[in-house]
């Protein structure tokens, strides 16, 4: 990744009303060839990053490079960026091939290349023979291919998709990602994908650029995010974890000890300014805590009541009263020769030092 | 107790008594006459085909024919450019913006033809605001003939016209997704290409249903072709209203009166083969 990113994102800030900062101070950068998710709930700013690379909107400051060139105020159809957008926009006055061959008409090909292109474009994305169709006749799933297509038969270099998948039903929804991620693959043209689906930007994704409340929180390699979170907001905008309030009573390089409020003291990893004295979360996804004999290697150990025992069939999800919480989860691989775990009975939960990040708050 | 299937028929049957009295009406006032009219146009002065053969022979009935086709045509073309731009700007502005301007667009139907008529009169005759604002500008040194002839006809019905064009295109306007225009941006159209390529064909059905609308409208008017025509400018309308009223040919008025009738309809049927009718209208 130490090659020249294909585009940055320098200082920039957007702000529709003036007051309230739809995006504050991005800085972020797309590698060459890389999927890139902006990963966030609505409102978070996500769709605005897209929407200023794309061209729609502009940045009250700051600076957006595509390549060399800084691209801030060029208008968007000179950015040669191609587009999918969520509800497809195609056009319905055009047959399929019209559209897809749209990009290629309003820059002055001559008509046999246009033919030529489209007909590429339409096997790439197993369309073959339905290029005289009406848009209207297509299926969603169609529809969203033909999207897909017109973005990318001007051999763009950048390829934006703004939640392009979301009105499909799920199963569809899970073929698309897959030949979208096909596509990327095969092409190796750059794309930047916006979605709300945490699961979608896992599965997709190179890395994932978390936002919330117009910030970016953490970019990072899907696992890396889901094991390293930096954040309290992206350790629980994915994938689920326990968070408990506690004070830094000593840091000793990566490591720290925590005191919970009741007393406790918990060995955790510090992430970060997390130093003595100050006030962390420290969060310890489910799956990470062992129950029973298991824990006894465990640098953490503490007694529990289990609450609630919930059967996922791959897996159990174990609801514990400890350390003064009631809604400690954990969750245990249905393996073989598991005993059951009865509501109500006394139990030992423990946990490696690493598996837990105390988190600044 | 009956079943509500059972009460059917009986409610059914006092819907159709209650619209009994307007469709006797209707009937009466409308349908009765309407086939006098029709039957007057083949039996007066004598039976046959004699009064629809001046449609072919009669030099000053071809004339109103063909003075009331050009006004008609140029007022359909101006009403749809104007109203085109009035309807693009009403969708581009604010929903604030926009009932402020549909409000301004419907403004004139609370009006009577006949006064607005009255208003042009004034304000285009030799001595009046118009020629006068543009003599004090020194842009010309005569006043301007734009009443008591074509012109003044012509300025008359588009300001009659534009609002039923304005209504229909904006209507139209208002059902394209503006997603349609960005993405064709973003697929590298400039601002032009973007307008004639996406949104313009998108617009037809507008440009068609309005078109016709204010045509087969034109086609029928009376009040302001006489005031702002100044008895130089016969339409059909005004030289039925003549045969009727001075000459008391019957047989040449009712000719014309279905000849019109049938020109319409005929419009209308033309029409209804290229978009759909009800949903252009709004029914």
């Amino acid at each position: 990744m130490s090659a020249k990113p294909l585009v940055r994102f320098i200082d920039v800030s957007k702000s529709y009303d003036g007051k309230t900062d739809a995006v504050r101070t991005l800085n972020l950068d797309v590698q060459t060839g890389e999927f890139l998710t902006l990963l966030g709930p609505s409102g978070s700013g996500k769709t605005t990053t897209l929407t200023m690379l794309a061209g729609f909107e502009q940045p009250s400051s700051g600076r957006i490079f595509v390549g060399d060139e800084d691209v801030t105020t060029v208008p968007v159809d000179k950015r040669g960026i191609g587009m999918v957008f969520q509800n497809y926009a195609l056009f319905p006055n055009m047959t399929v091939g019209e559209n897809i061959g749209f990009p290629l008409r309003v820059r002055g090909l001559a008509r046999p290349a246009i033919g030529e292109k489209v007909a590429r474009a339409l096997a790439m994305v197993r369309l073959e023979g339905l290029a005289d169709r009406r848009t209207q006749q297509l299926s969603g799933g169609q529809q969203q291919r033909v999207a897909v297509a017109r973005a990318l038969v001007f051999e763009p270099r950048l390829v934006l998709l703004d939640e392009p998948l979301g009105a499909l039903d799920r199963q569809l929804r899970e073929q698309m990602q897959y030949e979208l991620k096909q596509l990327h693959r095969r092409l190796g043209v750059t794309m930047v994908y916006v979605t709300h689906d945490q699961v979608e930007a896992m599965t997709m994704s190179d890395r994932v650029a978390v936002f919330s409340a117009g910030l970016l929180r953490q970019v990072a390699e899907p696992r890396r995010l889901y094991e390293e979170p930096e954040s309290l907001f992206v350790a629980q905008f994915l994938g689920e974890s326990n968070a408990l309030a506690a004070t830094i009573a000593q840091r000793d390089g990566a490591q720290c000890k925590a005191v919970l409020p009741t007393g406790e003291i918990i060995v955790a990893a510090a992430v970060g300014a997390c130093a003595t004295g100050g006030e962390a979360d420290l969060v310890l996804r489910p799956e990470k805590v062992a129950l029973g004999a298991a824990a006894q290697t465990c640098t953490n150990r503490f007694p529990a009541r289990v609450v609630e025992a919930t059967f996922l069939g791959d897996q159990l999800r174990v609801r514990l009263t400890t350390l003064g919480r009631e809604d400690f989860v954990i969750k245990l691989p249905n393996a073989a020769g598991q005993g059951a775990i009865e509501p109500g009975s006394a139990v030992e939960i423990g946990w490696r030092a690493e598996d837990c990040r105390a988190l600044v708050r | 107790m009956l079943s509500f299937a059972e009460r059917q028929p009986s409610g059914r049957a006092a819907y159709w008594l209650i619209i009994l009295p307007a469709a006797a009406m209707l009937l009466l006032i409308y349908l009765v006459p309407l086939a006098d009219v029709l039957l007057t146009s083949v039996t007066d002065p004598k039976p046959g085909f004699g009064n629809f053969a001046m449609l072919f022979t009669s030099s000053s009935v071809q004339r109103a024919l063909l003075t009331t086709l050009r006004i008609a045509a140029i007022t359909t073309a101006v009403a749809l450019l104007l109203g085109y731009l009035v309807a693009y700007a009403m969708r581009a502005a604010s929903s604030r913006t926009q009932r402020f301007m549909l409000f301004c667009v419907l403004l004139p139907f609370w009006i009577s033809v006949l006064v607005r008529s009255f208003a042009w009169l004034t304000l285009l005759r030799g001595s009046g605001p118009v020629n006068n604002a543009l003599m004090a500008m020194g842009l010309i040194h005569e006043p301007l003939a734009l009443v008591r002839n074509e012109t003044g006809v012509l300025i008359g019905m588009i300001h009659v016209m534009l609002p039923y064009a304005i209504l229909t295109l904006y209507a139209n306007m208002r059902g394209i997704d503006v997603g349609l225009v960005a993405a064709a941006r973003s697929l590298g159209a400039s601002r032009l290409q973007a307008f004639r390529m996406v949104f313009l064909p998108l617009t037809r059905p507008g440009l068609i249903g309005a078109g016709t609308l204010v045509f087969i409208l034109s086609l029928g008017f009376y009040v302001t072709p006489a005031l702002l025509g100044g008895g130089k400018v016969l339409m059909i309308a005004e030289y039925v209203a003549v045969q009727i009223n001075d000459t008391l040919r019957w047989g040449l008025g009712t000719m014309l009166a279905t000849t019109l009738m049938i020109a319409v309809l005929g419009a209308l049927w033309a029409l209804s083969r290229v978009v759909d009718v009800k949903r252009l209208f709004g029914a």
